[in-house]
């Protein structure tokens, strides 16, 4: 595990092209960034800039056109699918703009899908899962369907899932782009809190200049530029 | 929660889809179990009959008599143990729509040849001693409500009028296929009631069933060049030959199975085609999660293979208690009833079509790029 000062992620030289017919787009390239332990990271940017991508490359979800990916010592950009899959249940977090929680599955059945990867007992589970939702406050909430959930609460449940199995980095694509502002203030809150009181590593796109300000440091992704 | 409980959750997300779909699937298996059971109890009766008796019939076909005279001569053929012989006679009680069959036989002689046909009710040397006693199969009994010593009348269709006959005995088969649905009495009654009536057909029980072709050969040859020419055949053939009369229905329930087999494999399909294309980013979620393509493809394949090999063994389980105590088709069919062969193949036939139906969704949700997925779905 990485020191709180050394830096848990190192991108060096990344490049994302795709072809549509016969016209390649490039996406970025030649991004370089670190990003520290502990670190509260908003990747800001128009849509279209890319910021996504690169989300999706540090969650192990996309491969580069080039370039490469370290986080927290292992090279994620040399890994195949399979071995992707193992290191994202053990070291990525992932908050989605729009919950995805599973509807068939309670508050805390959806909490406790990452540990169903793991070989903890079922009672561990349980109780991994209700400090979770304990942390997001809805313990009262457990078994309630997502349908039974404010969109507020559902982001809530979505970050407990993400946290549960106390990844290494936690990765958030637009979290609050799907609620009002009160709970999108709730839900930032959370994540300051995650951040500050966990020392949990985060890093969030938004095109919301005020969400990107509770972040610890800001960066600009602008026709594939990474900048401060 | 589990794996499972996961598989589980899912499958009954839409229980109205996944409902009506394990119905179709029912009735598939229902319809299979019950076809299947007719080609196994057809052949269950082509097999029955010893290769230790030879049946001789006329040549001209079973229908027509042979002359009593033959018996004596059958006795003298080297191999040929003992002789007997049986009429159709082609009556019924009270309801004409209501079929069981009836033969007039040398009971002295038939019954030791016949051990499978075990006495279980009343008296053997009663029923031999009476000319218009019956012996009857206890499925009879149990059908009619019939008591031994009752006196039941059969109409006539073939030797026209009132027949009637004193139950005696009645007899439990040793192996289902030979039927406790017949009736047995004496051709001393029917000859002397019908003037001019002979043998249907003698039965033949041999010293060794090895030269049963040597001795069928050498018998036909015998009244070959005779007014009354015969064919003579094991027992086991005869009672194939019964069973041609019913034409190719073999390949009528295999066509007819298959048809089912292949509609049913593009319900099941369609249901879990429809099923991942509602879900995709749902797994697209588990995938992001860290679930692997494998699991992703267990998952999906795993409903499929629920739905069939529920609905399958629920369709087969009603097959086979539908004809369980009770069976509509004795007379026709003895024996009739899903088989643990039948019910075995039909779990392996839902197992195959939970697997088809499945594969390809399930190959699609392994295959799903995550990001392509969540994009679709945001």
């Amino acid at each position: 595990m990485s020191s709180p000062t050394s830096n848990l992620v190192e991108i060096r030289g990344l490049a994302k092209s795709y072809r549509r017919g016969t016209e390649e787009i490039r996406v970025f390239e030649g991004v370089d960034l670190d990003i520290k332990a502990g670190e509260f990271l908003a990747l800001m940017g128009p849509s279209g800039s890319g910021k996504s991508t690169l989300l999706n490359i540090l969650a192990g979800l996309d491969t580069p056109t080039s370039g490469s990916v370290v986080v927290d010592g292992q090279e994620i950009t040399r890994m195949n699918a399979k071995q992707l899959a193992t290191w994202r249940s053990t070291h990525i977090g992932f908050i989605f703009q729009f919950y995805n929680l599973l509807p068939v599955l309670t508050a805390a059945q959806n909490v406790e899908l990452p540990l169903l990867l793991t070989n903890l007992s079922k009672k561990h589970r349980r109780d991994h899962v209700m400090a979770a939702l304990e942390m997001v406050g809805l313990t009262d909430r457990s078994e309630h369907f997502p349908r039974q959930l404010s969109g507020g609460q559902q982001q809530r449940v979505g970050i407990a899932r993400a946290v549960v199995s106390d990844p290494t980095i936690i990765l958030g694509d637009e979290p609050t782009g799907d609620l009002d502002a009160a709970s999108g203030n709730e839900i930032l809150g959370l994540l300051e809190r995650l951040s500050g009181e966990f020392g949990k590593t985060i890093v969030m796109v938004t095109h919301d200049a005020h969400a990107a300000e509770r972040a610890k440091a800001i960066m600009h992704m602008d026709k594939g530029v990474l900048s401060r | 929660m589990t794996v499972a409980g996961l598989v589980g959750a899912n499958l009954f997300r839409n229980k109205k889809r996944t409902g009506l779909t394990i119905a179709s699937v029912v009735i598939a298996f229902f319809l299979f179990g019950i076809l299947r059971s007719f080609i196994t109890t057809l052949d269950a009766a082509a097999a029955v009959g010893s290769e230790a008796r030879l049946i001789t019939s006329s040549a001209s076909g079973f229908t027509f008599p042979l002359p009593e005279a033959h018996a004596s001569r059958l006795g003298t053929v080297a191999g040929v143990k003992s002789v007997s012989w049986s009429n159709w006679f082609g009556g019924y009680y009270q309801n004409p729509q209501d079929f069981f069959a009836q033969f007039a036989i040398k009971a002295d002689t038939y019954l030791p040849m016949y051990p499978e046909l075990e006495i279980t009710a009343g008296d053997k040397d009663a029923f031999l001693r009476e000319r218009t006693a019956a012996l009857v199969g206890v499925g009879l009994l149990k059908k009619y409500g019939w008591q031994i010593g009752q006196t039941v009348t059969l109409k006539g269709t073939i030797f026209q009028g009132d027949w009637p006959f004193v139950i005696r005995a009645a007899y439990t088969p040793k192996d289902a296929a030979s039927g406790d649905a017949n009736m047995f009495f004496h051709y001393e009654y029917l000859y002397e009631k019908v003037p001019g009536m002979s043998p249907g057909w003698f039965i033949l029980e041999l010293d060794r069933p090895d030269g049963a072709a040597d001795i069928a050969a050498g018998i036909d040859a015998q009244f070959k060049n005779s007014t009354a020419p015969t064919k003579t055949e094991t027992e086991r053939a005869f009672s194939a030959g019964f069973i041609t009369m019913w034409g190719n229905i073999g390949f009528l329930v295999k066509a007819i199975g298959t048809a089912v087999f292949f509609a049913i494999l593009f319900v099941a399909a369609n249901t879990m085609m429809m099923a991942v294309r509602e879900r995709i980013g749902e797994i697209a979620v588990l995938k992001t999660l860290g679930f692997q393509n494998r699991t992703v493809f267990g998952l999906v394949l795993a409903e499929s293979l629920l739905i069939t090999l529920l609905g399958g063994a629920i369709g087969l389980g009603l097959a086979r208690v539908a004809f369980m105590g009770k069976n509509p088709m004795a007379a026709f069919f003895p024996g009739f009833g899903v088989t643990n062969g039948t019910i075995g193949l039909g779990l392996l036939l839902a197992l195959a079509l939970g697997l088809v139906s499945g594969a390809i969704p399930a190959l699609q949700s392994a295959r799903l790029s995550v990001v392509g997925a969540l994009r679709r779905v945001a």
